[in-house]
């Protein structure tokens, strides 16, 4: 059954997809400054750093938006996440807060670009791994069962690091480090006019989207025990599985052919089909296997409130967005 | 958790004040055609966009934090103030936004279009702080819940949003801004001054004036409209506030060691003779730590006070038609006062967090049974100290040279 747990839940999705798509792509760009290689490593890095600075504190909003919904609609969910992915979480937040610096102090700052953009290079990868090691450890239904032995006689390492510090977790770290390296190659593909540039970043997605080819592979083997519920429903839902298959190939093959806007259309829609794919795989659950949509929705008065507030939001957001990008990516006038 | 909030809080109103003091530069170039506003609006819109990124990354911070070192608080309360936080959000992304248009959009729109930018930046930084001080007013005078054994019964958002803190604590905090803002950056650009006499600097001085000398004005009436709600509402507070131990009638106030007799009665309940409860009508363990609240309370008071006063002769000094840029003696007052707004706002911060204390909100729920179970919380403390004095250091040094630079 929908009702209004079900829709702001589903807000939460698509803003989370949102994030990934522009947000995870920002992170994506930093590591491509971080394996920046060959004669034309300055002029990659200034592409990156062009191509995101006019929008990454936009795009970086997102995650605040993911936050904010989950703790007004689902305070039990959010007061779970927040006691035991303590650790990983803190430092995915060290990592947010390095990246952002890092980047405005290289444009602005003292000491000179190379310090600063060395440390947002590496930020932009520890923050995506610490991201995709989060969402692993709550596919494994480990978060929800340390949760249950905060009260009893569990020792710290069973509480707030076992559960996220385990092999299916990091799988899907790197796989998150591949998979917004991989949109930020193609999308960088599209926002230079410089062919020589086109062509370094076209090879770099091919790169990536074999690394991303490895990384789901591992993850998948490792689901088999580690996360049963999403390999379960990964398979059950073979619809959104080969939906992600034929746009994970009509990516690959698009940058391969250069047909350069294609191929970004069908890397995001790769992306978003399989963050839904882990997301349908758990419904009805928030934090699986106990807590569920309904459990953890606030009350009915909040939840019609929010979703006023987020219909009033997106009234304002979307033009404002809209525009933004209008702005900045379309071909600049010479 | 309080670490990070004190260090946001700065960045916060820097944030709320710059892009107004920015487009009120733009907007006089574009009226008087004067290049030297041009340049000033630019180089306010670099420093905006240092202190923005920080801004929005300690704020990112915060909102994980509230779920990191307040698990329980959260569950109860989330979907209380959550909406308010909510509402922030979409403020927060609209004022993101259009920052981009503004500092990257010079050539790319309008100029009408990028003016607008820059106000909807400016209007929607006021909308965020706004929303936030909601919460927090909430916080210290609980309303919109009905409470049994620890949990909500029932509960209305928006009558929490409505408590009867949230008036004078959203005015208080804006005013704080604008005028510890306006105020730094005078007082930043009046030290130039002293030492080198140019236009630019003489030209930024007087744009940031004309916000911080409003705000710095009205703020010591919105203190006192504070302090009668406090008096009303807070009682234990008023009574850390002035560390005052038993009740009296004419209650008097002590500033800076001198004792104004049945000026706290006059003051809080706008009656000479007015009683006062001391902390000693209070239980024991509901008392605020009193030291830090009174002192604090004492000197966000005299700052405020001196920064006022400064104020007033700065606007004599124009009324009458003096250059204030002539005038060494107030150039060297508005330097020696660049801090001062920050640190009054600090210490404002203090009287009202730790004089909620032992409360997180306030009667209903006590700090200590809101913190995360997780042990061991010393070591992302330091973590995060060492980054936040890291990046303050690196902020100032960077606005150091950005003030520096001659033109």
């Amino acid at each position: 059954m929908i009702g209004l747990p079900e829709i702001i839940a589903g807000v939460i999705a698509v803003a989370l997809n949102a994030y990934v798509l522009t947000g995870g792509a920002d992170f994506g760009g930093g590591v491509w400054d971080l394996f920046a290689t060959g004669r034309r490593r300055g002029r990659q890095r200034e592409l990156i750093a062009d191509s995101i600075a006019p929008i990454w504190e936009a795009n970086h909003v997102w995650l605040i938006v993911v936050v904010v919904v989950l703790f007004t609609g689902f305070p039990s969910a959010f007061s779970m996440l927040g006691t035991v992915l303590h650790i990983p979480l803190t430092i995915m937040l060290i990592g947010i807060v390095l990246r952002g610096s890092a980047f405005v102090f290289r444009s602005y700052g003292p000491y000179g670009r190379t310090h600063w953009g060395r440390a947002f290079a590496i930020a932009s990868v520890i923050t995506p791994l610490l991201f995709g090691t989060i969402i692993g450890s709550i596919a494994t239904g480990a978060v929800a069962d340390a949760a249950d032995k905060i009260d009893g006689a569990a020792t710290f390492s069973e509480v707030f690091v076992r559960p996220w510090a385990a092999a299916f977790p990091a799988a899907v770290g790197f796989f998150a480090v591949a998979l917004f390296a991989f949109l930020a190659a193609t999308y960088l593909t599209v926002d230079t006019q410089d062919e020589e540039l086109r062509e370094d970043f076209r090879i770099r997605g091919l790169a990536a989207a074999g690394a991303v080819f490895v990384a789901a592979a591992v993850a998948l083997v490792l689901a088999h025990s580690a996360a049963p519920r999403v390999a379960i429903g990964v398979v059950g839902a073979l619809l959104i599985q080969a939906a992600t298959a034929v746009a994970a190939i009509a990516a690959i093959t698009a940058l391969w052919l250069r047909h350069y806007r294609v191929a970004r259309l069908a890397a995001a829609a790769q992306v978003s089909l399989i963050l839904w794919g882990w997301m349908i795989a758990q419904y009805p659950y928030l934090i699986p296997p106990t807590l569920t949509i309904r459990d953890a929705a606030a009350p009915a008065v909040t939840l019609r409130l929010l979703a006023v507030g987020l219909v009033v939001g997106a009234v304002i957001l979307l033009p404002s967005l809209h525009y933004m990008l209008r702005t900045f990516k379309t071909k600049r006038r010479a | 958790m309080a670490l990070s909030l004190g260090f946001h809080i700065i960045f916060a109103e820097i944030g709320i004040a710059m892009p107004l003091l920015m487009v009120l530069a733009e907007w006089r170039w574009r009226r008087t055609g004067d290049a030297i506003y041009l340049q000033l609006a630019r180089r306010w819109a670099k420093g905006t966009a240092i202190l923005f990124a920080v801004g929005a990354v300690s704020g990112t911070v915060l909102s994980f934090e509230l779920g990191l070192l307040w698990p329980s608080f959260m569950r109860l309360a989330g979907p209380v103030i959550g909406i308010p936080f909510a509402l922030e959000g979409f403020a927060f992304f609209t004022e993101a936004i259009f920052l981009g248009v503004y500092l990257y959009g010079w050539e790319r729109v309008s100029s009408r279009a990028h003016m607008s930018a820059g106000l909807i930046v400016a209007v929607s930084g006021a909308a965020s702080a706004l929303f936030v001080v909601i919460v927090n007013a909430w916080m210290n005078t609980p309303a919109g819940v009905t409470v049994d054994a620890g949990r909500f019964v029932t509960i209305d958002p928006l009558a929490a949003m409505r408590n009867p803190s949230t008036f004078q604590q959203v005015v208080h905090m804006l005013l704080a801004a604008y005028a510890s803002t306006g105020l730094a950056v005078a007082g930043l650009h009046a030290a130039v001054l002293l030492r080198n006499n140019t236009l630019f600097h003489r030209r930024a001085m007087m744009v940031a004036l004309t916000i911080g000398i409003p705000a710095a004005l009205l703020q010591p009436i919105s203190g006192d409209t504070s302090a009668r709600a406090v008096a009303r509402w807070q009682p234990v507070k008023l009574a850390a506030m002035e560390s005052l131990l038993d009740t009296q009638r004419g209650a008097p106030l002590h500033l800076v060691g001198i004792e104004i007799p049945r000026a706290l009665s006059l003051l809080a309940f706008r009656d000479p003779d007015a009683e006062v409860r001391g902390l000693s009508a209070f239980p024991r363990d509901v008392w605020p730590p009193i030291a830090p609240v009174h002192l604090a309370f004492q000197l966000m008071v005299i700052l405020g006070t001196l920064m006022a006063l400064v104020c007033a002769w700065a606007a004599v000094t124009t009324l009458r038609r003096r250059e204030i840029a002539d005038h060494r003696s107030l150039l060297a007052a508005l330097a020696l006062l660049t801090p001062a707004g920050f640190i009054a706002t600090e210490a404002g911060w203090v009287v009202t967090e730790v004089g909620r204390q032992p409360w997180i909100i306030g009667g209903i729920m006590r700090t200590g049974d809101a913190v995360t179970p997780m042990p061991g919380l010393a070591v992302p403390m330091i973590v995060f100290t060492l980054i936040y004095l890291g990046l303050a250091a690196v902020v100032a040094i960077s606005i150091a040279s950005l003030v520096r630079e001659t033109t």
